[in-house]
């Protein structure tokens, strides 16, 4: 399994989206999201994007004042990965247009959605926006 | 009704929760919302459930328990309605997790669901068992997801099988029902079905070896062709990255790739060409390109050598560490870890590159780089790389110092060419970032001391130098505390002066000062005052002129709150006081400390007794279970704890050496016989008056007294017998039998061997009731084997029944037992048990035997058992 969760904070530290493909206790999951959220946002622009903590590498990525943290295994391509966050971003874009901290947070369930679509037990799915939006799109057009 | 587009009153509730300025405002939000909401569940509400579960989900994120409601996603699953049932399948995925025993009953609406004519339900059936599936879940619903990797919809097979990952890795065995399925869908041109079917195939070869020789062969040439498709491929705007076609998929193909070329040759042979292409072809301006080409690297590193792949893998990486780009660098260092596996001098190039990335302001870098630079250290580069390293310790940041400072210390530990540097070194460290080295490590520091005699003056001369300016490093001042206890008086004389020293003056009062500051600084821990106290003991003795000043400063802490220090200051001030005639054998330099067994304690693996025989080679009485470093770890370690406790850690030992350590003395053999004997012994020292005796008596003295049978003269000779020992040959005759005498023991003194190959017969054992005797002998050709005969003989009118003996030996040792002669025991004088045992030594010349056992027998159908230790072989067995 290679993404073990993702995470969307805002720059604050308060979670507006959290995803976890492992199973974790309430207890453990603020405690780690605490912890992360510490690290990463601490970092500056010219550091790099992986943070190693505890058995997780976190690689994140800013966007304006939102932070995109995903968890992942010590055997994943980083770089990838950090592709892989900036697909989302452009997926979201396309879908609320200019995605900000609200959209997520107002559309939660929508959101997850996207991201169900694109990321199946940490393994990605789909990497088309096309083929990710479709179903979101005919949901919205039969409500 | 929707839930996603009515729901003003979920919109109300983020509303609310945004506003909250306080975490106990948002509490209260959340509290009031969770009350509505189980009132709506007992209700049985059926309009406002998907609303009450969104709401419900957000909650969840906030980190709040949410498990009442999920019995509610339950029943939106089981709903008709599409919007229903997908909010209800994402709380399931949210709310829920596969421990859970509510799981089960959703068992059958996900079976319903995945035969549901609409696809975009099969679609979140699937979604939802691929992400919490359980193993029971996984038999029930396999042949439904077995079935849907060939349906007609690409987006229903894309989802089956990453399922189907789910599933195999809960229950491996149904790996083989989807080998066939999951090969048809490498074959096809959907990107999604293709990315996931790639991902299967991977878990797949992880799960089964049948699966992995399946792909190899059939599938590694298509493969290929479809890698060469991706990286060849015109436009394609739907999956185009910075001018690259669907890196996901490049990346993933490479990794399949790898598992499949791994280990064979023919497979690594097909992909050369490919990788070479992806490898020179690629694009590195971008991170997409990047990404790529750090995956090749890997996929290059790991399949089967092939000289020219990897010289262009290796200049990837080359190139990656000079980039600017910091994650760039990052990956590069973590492929280099790889790579040093594979091609170290390759990486070696580098060293000077990776040395700079350990400097870097970033954590992470730094991390990764200190790593890779302990892998590249070798004997040949270990000075000019541990002295950047330990130069850039002065100005590194405080976090990183901790794990700087680790590895710096095992370097040099690991590979210090001589001594003298070995301890320069480690000086510096202990200067620079001395509160954060590891006790273990200062510890190993004063064993590697105390054997380099040659150096004692030279190292105690440095410590009182080093601190004068680093008097804030705690474990620097506890080794020169230590050392200038031991060694004071060279540090006064100049004594074994090197050319490469300054010479200083220092006074007796000097080196007292030092000692009273590193006993009266607020900061100083208890470990370090205690020392200190040691430490001046040792110095009224070595510095006459000094001891009335000694005698204020150990006074001073009479009153000490702590008991410790309190009570050590009591005892030493008594000794100044009343015992001079015996403090100066008390504080006689420590005897050399066994490096061997100090390794061998940190390794924990071997008893105890087995080492210090070979060194200090005090044999014991027969069958008594009781080490021979016990005694002088009690008599030496001036706590006055009893009742001692198995331990087998190394840093106990020395702990107790150095006199420090406030836990139970140890009883390192981790027998259960407790030794408390030194310590009782040490106890009557202080509070007896004794008989003045000489301190540096030769084995002969030894002999007399013991024959005089004065246990408190014997016992406090042994405070000389380290030193007057070592390297003695006739050790055995001299210590024997005074350690009986410790015990109470009478037996007979065990012959000194008389170095043929005739070993003199042992009593192994000796209790009220049995005695075992071992006859020796060597079968010609073979020094490391030992063929021991072993005789019981009953010493009580009883007749022993169900006799069995059993023994055991350390791992160096091998044991073979052979049958006993027979197994009842006639009482005394009526003959005797016989019993053959082979022993191996693979440490032959090194260790000497021991071994412990166990005879368990019948007295009139009571069980009796007996246990022991034998110690007393001949040496040179």
């Amino acid at each position: 399994m290679g993404i073990r969760f993702i995470l969307m904070v805002n720059k604050q530290g308060q979670t507006r989206l959290a995803q976890y493909y492992e199973y974790l206790t309430l207890e453990e999951r603020r405690a780690l999201e605490g912890e992360i959220v510490r690290k990463c946002l601490a970092r500056n622009e010219q550091q790099c994007s992986f943070v190693e903590h505890r058995n997780y590498k976190i690689v994140y990525r800013r966007y304006a004042s939102l932070f995109f943290l995903v968890g992942v295994d010590n055997d994943e391509n980083e770089l990838a990965i950090l592709e892989f966050i900036h697909l989302l971003v452009e997926t979201m874009d396309r879908h609320f247009g200019n995605v900000c901290e609200l959209d997520i947070m107002f559309h939660l369930e929508k959101a997850h959605f996207m991201l169900e679509e694109m990321v199946m037990n940490g393994c990605i799915v789909e990497t088309s926006k096309t083929n990710i939006l479709q179903p979101i799109q005919l949901m919205e057009k039969s409500s | 009704m929707n839930p996603f587009s009515s729901g003003t009153r979920l919109r109300d509730m983020i509303r609310a929760i945004r506003a909250c300025k306080t975490a106990a405002e948002e509490r209260g939000v959340v509290r009031k919302e969770c009350a509505a909401i189980r009132a709506a569940i007992n209700e049985n509400d059926n309009d406002y459930r998907h609303r009450n579960l969104a709401k419900l989900m957000f909650i969840h994120m906030l980190g709040y328990p949410t498990h009442f409601g999920q019995m509610e996603c339950l029943k939106l699953i089981a709903s008709s309605e599409f919007p229903e049932k997908r909010i209800g399948y994402l709380g399931l995925m949210l709310l829920l997790d596969e421990r859970q025993e509510v799981l089960m009953l959703v068992t059958n609406s996900l079976k319903q669901d995945l035969n549901h004519s609409n696809q975009y339900i099969v679609g979140l059936a699937l979604c939802a068992l691929g992400n919490i599936c359980s193993a029971e879940m996984a038999r029930d619903l396999a042949p439904e997801v077995e079935r849907l990797l060939q349906f007609r919809d690409p987006n229903t097979r894309k989802k089956a099988a990453l399922c189907a990952i789910r599933i195999i890795r809960k229950v491996p065995d149904l790996a083989e029902n989807f080998i066939n399925p999951a090969a048809a869908l490498l074959k096809e041109k959907h990107h999604g079905v293709l990315i996931t079917g790639v991902q299967l195939c991977t878990d797949l070869c992880k799960a089964s070896a049948d699966a992995l020789e399946y792909f190899r062969e059939k599938c590694t040439e298509g493969l290929v062709k479809t890698l060469k498709d991706v990286a060849n491929s015109p436009y394609a705007p739907e999956y185009d990255i910075a001018g690259i076609t669907d890196p996901f998929l490049h990346i993933r193909l490479l990794k399949l790739l790898r598992v499949l070329g791994q280990g064979d040759a023919d497979a690594s042979d097909l992909m050369n060409d490919i990788l070479a292409q992806v490898a020179t072809k690629t694009e590195s301006n971008k991170n997409a390109g990047n990404a790529i080409l750090y995956e090749c690297v890997e996929t290059i590193m790991s399949i089967e050598d092939n000289g020219g792949l990897r010289v262009l893998a290796i200049n990837i990486l080359g190139r990656f560490l000079s980039n600017r780009d910091n994650n760039i660098r990052y990956v590069a260092l973590n492929m280099l870890m790889k790579a040093i596996t594979v091609d170290a001098q390759a990486v070696q190039r580098h060293r000077a590159t990776i040395l700079e990335c350990v400097k870097d302001s970033d954590a992470s870098i730094r991390k990764r780089a200190l790593e890779l630079v302990y892998l590249l250290i070798n004997e040949s580069n270990v000075k000019p790389l541990t002295k950047e390293l330990i130069d850039y310790l002065e100005v590194s940041d405080q976090e990183f110092k901790g794990d700087l400072t680790a590895k710096i210390c095992s370097l040099i530990a690991k590979f210090s060419p001589e001594k003298i540097w070995y301890i320069d070194q480690m000086l510096k460290v202990l200067s620079e970032a001395g509160n954060f080295v590891k006790d273990e490590v200062w510890h190993a520091l004063i064993v590697v001391i105390s054997n380099a005699s040659d150096l004692h003056g030279y190292t105690v001369r440095a410590l009182y130098r080093a601190l004068q300016t680093s008097v804030e490093q705690e474990s620097l001042v506890r080794v020169a505390v230590w050392c200038i206890g031991e060694y004071g008086d060279m540090l006064i004389k100049n004594v074994g002066m090197l050319d490469i020293e300054d010479p200083i003056t220092v006074t007796e009062s000097d080196a007292v000062d030092i000692i009273e500051l590193a006993i009266k600084r607020h900061t100083s821990d208890l470990t370090t005052k205690a020392m200190s106290l040691i430490a001046l003991l040792k110095l009224s003795s070595r510095f006459p002129s000094c001891s009335e000043r000694i005698q204020d400063i150990i006074v001073q802490n009479r009153g000490n709150l702590v008991l410790e220090l309190q009570q050590r200051s009591i005892e030493f001030n008594s000794i100044i006081q009343k015992h001079q005639n015996i403090r100066s054998a008390l504080v006689e330099r420590m005897p050399v400390l066994d490096e061997a067994t100090f390794i061998g304690r940190r390794a924990g693996s071997m008893p105890a007794t087995v080492s210090t025989s070979s060194g200090a080679s005090l044999n014991l009485p027969n069958g008594v279970a009781k080490p021979s470093a016990a005694p002088l770890v009690d008599l030496l370690d001036l706590s006055l704890d009893d009742a001692p406790a198995p331990s087998s850690s190394g840093g106990d030992f020395l702990q107790d050496l150095l006199g420090v350590d406030l836990s139970p003395a140890s009883n390192q053999s981790g027998t259960n016989q407790a030794s408390k004997t030194g310590t009782d012994v040490l106890l009557d020292l202080l509070s007896i008056e004794t008989p003045p005796v000489q301190s540096s008596s030769s084995p002969p003295d030894v002999l007399s007294s013991i024959q005089d049978n004065k246990s408190p003269v014997a016992s406090l000779e042994e405070l000389a017998l380290p030193s007057s020992l070592s390297g003695q040959a006739t050790t055995p005759v001299g210590a024997a039998p005074m350690m009986d005498l410790l015990d109470g023991f009478v037996s007979n003194p065990p012959k000194p061997e008389n170095n043929g190959s005739v070993y003199p017969s042992v009593v192994a054992f000796e209790s009220a009731a049995l005695r075992i005797t071992f006859d020796f002998s060597k079968p010609p050709g073979n020094p490391q084997t030992t063929s021991i005969q072993a005789t019981f003989t009953n010493l009580s009118p009883n007749v022993y029944t169900d006799f069995i003996f059993q023994a055991a030996v350390p791992k160096f040792l091998q044991l073979h037992l052979d049958p006993a002669s027979s197994n009842t025991l006639p009482a005394i004088g009526n003959g005797s048990i016989t019993q053959n045992l082979r022993v191996t030594n693979s440490q032959h010349g090194k260790k000497s035997l021991v071994m412990r056992i166990r005879i368990a027998y019948k007295i009139n159908d009571k069980d009796v058992l007996e246990e022991g230790q034998i110690s007393n072989f001949p040496r040179g067995l």
